[in-house]
């Protein structure tokens, strides 16, 4: 059996001369960028909105460290809620037992207490492939919410841990969720920095030297275990700091928004946005977000009764996954790569016919 | 000891259902190499004709009988319109596809039966130690794996199957119907698998009651080898009986962790199951 994966190849870029600006800038100065037209956005929107595009941040976050783990790597991740689970309890016990800790420390321990959960799921991990790890991680996501029930006193049973942050210094003259999702944003560009100079950089390479040929990696001197179990501590931590950012803009951190369906629904948004590239990831957690708000719209418009409209993004993550995998495997990031090549082969037609 | 008694035999008759879901992905991975993520949907949407057959009819067994039927339709119909179109294309597509297929029909369950829980009958009498209704679900579970083991290994049928399945290029030549080979496979499985969502699911069902099953299905198919069904059966039996001692002495909530730390530990040390034989991979 040949264990080639048919995720699409990611492009190499071709090396232009001019090029000044170190990478590492590039990402910062595109970061700050990012974050001014996030502010702008949120100064332009109303709160609801707000609400919208701080969950759009941190579903990013999750998304893109499940697309360096799936995409870039190829291991199959089902319990990526698993991680959120975790960075949220973290941030929901050190809220409330040490309510000394400044925020940024708060989400710091978040991400490393997923990131240690990712390293023991990674150290099993990268003993299994395809079917096996799917199922393992799969349980993962089954088992760790039970948790909950079993140290109700600690982890507040089935209602969960509430809190409240007053994460605005005072003084400044905005509204609560307009802060909360600056605070948000910022600290997913910073990651998302992070992660983009490790898969641009040599890290990034073995991880795709791995998905493509373990055998050929291995010969090539990458320790094919260790670049997979790493990949699964960056993916995990991503997914606590996701976690954390949920549990400090939502102020609760409850078992039941990290069941199996929010993992697979990652996976949806992974897919979605098309494996491998981290531009994919945002359009997979902007989908995820709005595919919920618009299915809410859309039960609403046809009054369609409550079962019928709980269940239907499950329904739409479900047909999403189905569909792209059967007729677009690039996701909607490769739609975009395709039109663009699209577009600059009918200039040069063009071009060409001009010079004739 | 009377709570261990207890324990062992309530772990016998989980360890059943456990064998039958699990049996259910074996048929499936010998035969196409896809594990079956969608298997507990398909179950669930049996499940659920069952429940209105036997709410408008008052017979449990005719809506025994049109789960088993539907589940094997389902399972045929998945692997032609689903499965076919990806044999050329990579595990993780296979695994996306039927992940989706999971959730679109939990969410279909959801939509026509709500996601509130109903009451499923047991088949028969189901109080008392190892009551009527344990010893049905054991009996069941071994008749039907002694049948699929006898299918396989004995009848032309079976030949067949294995033939498309381990060499379907020279199974083509002798002319065997490969494909066909498969859908039966596909259907024969979620017949199975049917049946374990029936036994499985009293008193209540609702949407996810086939989650935490499924979790342990996979373990009991893995701790056999994901090939071999003679193990998976094995499997079943011996988590469900450990399990069930996590649940007494432990705490139900507990199980699946269990389950989880029983997966990664048998393969860290056995990559590829218990009963499994570990095979050279191919470069």
């Amino acid at each position: 059996m040949t264990v080639r994966t048919s995720i699409p190849e990611t492009r190499v870029e071709p090396v232009t001369k001019k090029r000044t600006v170190p990478p590492l800038l590039r990402h910062v100065l595109f970061a700050l960028g990012a974050f001014a037209v996030v502010v702008v956005l949120t100064l332009v929107t109303d709160e609801f909105t707000n609400l919208r595009i701080a969950t759009i941040g941190y579903y990013l976050v999750a998304v893109a460290g499940l697309t360096l783990l799936t995409g870039l790597t190829g291991q199959v991740s089902l319990g990526h809620g698993a991680f959120m689970f975790i960075g949220a309890y973290t941030v929901a016990l050190l809220v409330r037992r040490v309510p000394s800790f400044p925020l940024w420390a708060d989400l710091l321990l978040a991400s490393a207490a997923g990131g240690l959960a990712g390293l023991l799921a990674g150290a099993a991990a990268a003993r299994l492939r395809g079917p096996y790890l799917a199922g393992a991680t799969l349980a993962l996501a089954v088992g760790l919410p039970a948790l909950t029930r079993r140290f109700q006193d600690f982890l507040g049973g089935s209602n969960g841990l509430s809190f409240t942050v007053h994460s605005r210094p005072a003084g400044i003259g905005v509204p609560e969720l307009r802060w909360q999702t600056w605070i948000v944003w910022l600290s997913v560009l910073i990651a998302l920095v992070l992660v983009l100079n490790i898969v641009r950089g040599r890290l990034g390479r073995d991880f795709r030297a791995v998905r493509d040929d373990e055998v050929a990696a291995s010969l090539g001197g990458i320790a094919v275990g260790r670049t997979k179990i790493l990949a699964f501590l960056i993916s995990a931590v991503c997914g606590g700091l996701a976690g954390g950012l949920q549990a400090f803009l939502l102020g609760t951190a409850a078992p039941g928004s990290f069941t199996p369906a929010l993992s697979l629904s990652l996976l949806a948004a992974v897919v979605l946005g098309g494996l491998g590239s981290l531009w994919g990831a945002l359009w997979g957690a902007v989908a995820l977000v709005y595919f919920q708000a618009w299915s809410e719209d859309l039960a609403d418009a046809l009054h369609l009764n409550t079962d019928v409209a709980n269940n239907l993004p499950l329904a739409v993550y479900g047909v999403i996954l189905i569909v792209v995998v059967l007729a677009f495997p690039r996701g909607i990031q490769g739609g975009f790569q395709r039109l663009r090549g699209l577009l600059r082969r009918s200039a040069e037609k063009k071009e060409n016919h001009e010079n004739h | 000891m009377q709570e261990f008694l207890d324990l062992t035999l309530g772990g016998i008759s989980a360890g059943a259902v456990y064998a039958a879901l699990g049996l259910a992905l074996v048929i499936i991975y010998r035969a196409t190499r896809v594990v079956n993520f969608a298997q507990p949907a398909l179950a669930l949407i049996s499940t659920y004709l069952a429940y209105s057959v036997t709410r408008a009819t008052g017979s449990y067994w005719l809506g025994f009988a049109v789960a088993i039927v539907a589940g094997t339709v389902l399972g045929v119909a998945t692997e032609r319109l689903l499965i076919r179109p990806l044999r050329h294309r990579s595990e993780l597509s296979s695994i996306i596809v039927t992940l989706g297929l999971l959730l679109v029909l939990q969410a279909i369950a959801g939509m026509i039966w709500s996601n509130e829980p109903l009451a499923f009958p047991y088949a028969f009498d189901f109080v008392g130690r190892f009551s009527a209704n344990d010893l049905f679900v054991v009996l069941v579970v071994l008749v039907i794996a002694a049948l699929v083991l006898v299918v396989f290994k004995y009848t032309p049928l079976g030949l067949r199957m294995r033939a498309a399945a381990f060499a379907p290029e020279v199974a083509r030549t002798l002319g065997v119907r490969v494909g066909l080979m498969l859908t039966v496979g596909w259907g024969l499985a979620a017949a199975v698998g049917s049946l374990a969502g029936l036994l499985a699911t009293p008193p209540f069902l609702f949407p996810n009651v086939l989650d935490g099953v499924f979790v342990y299905a996979l373990t009991a198919a893995v701790l056999g080898g994901l090939d071999n069904p003679l193990g998976t059966i094995a499997g079943g039996f011996v988590l469900g009986v450990g399990l069930s001692y996590v649940s007494g002495y432990l705490g139900p909530e507990m199980v699946t962790i269990a389950a989880l730390a029983i997966l990664v530990v048998v393969l860290i040390v056995r990559p590829s199951g218990l009963f499994g034989r570990a095979k050279v991979r191919r470069v």
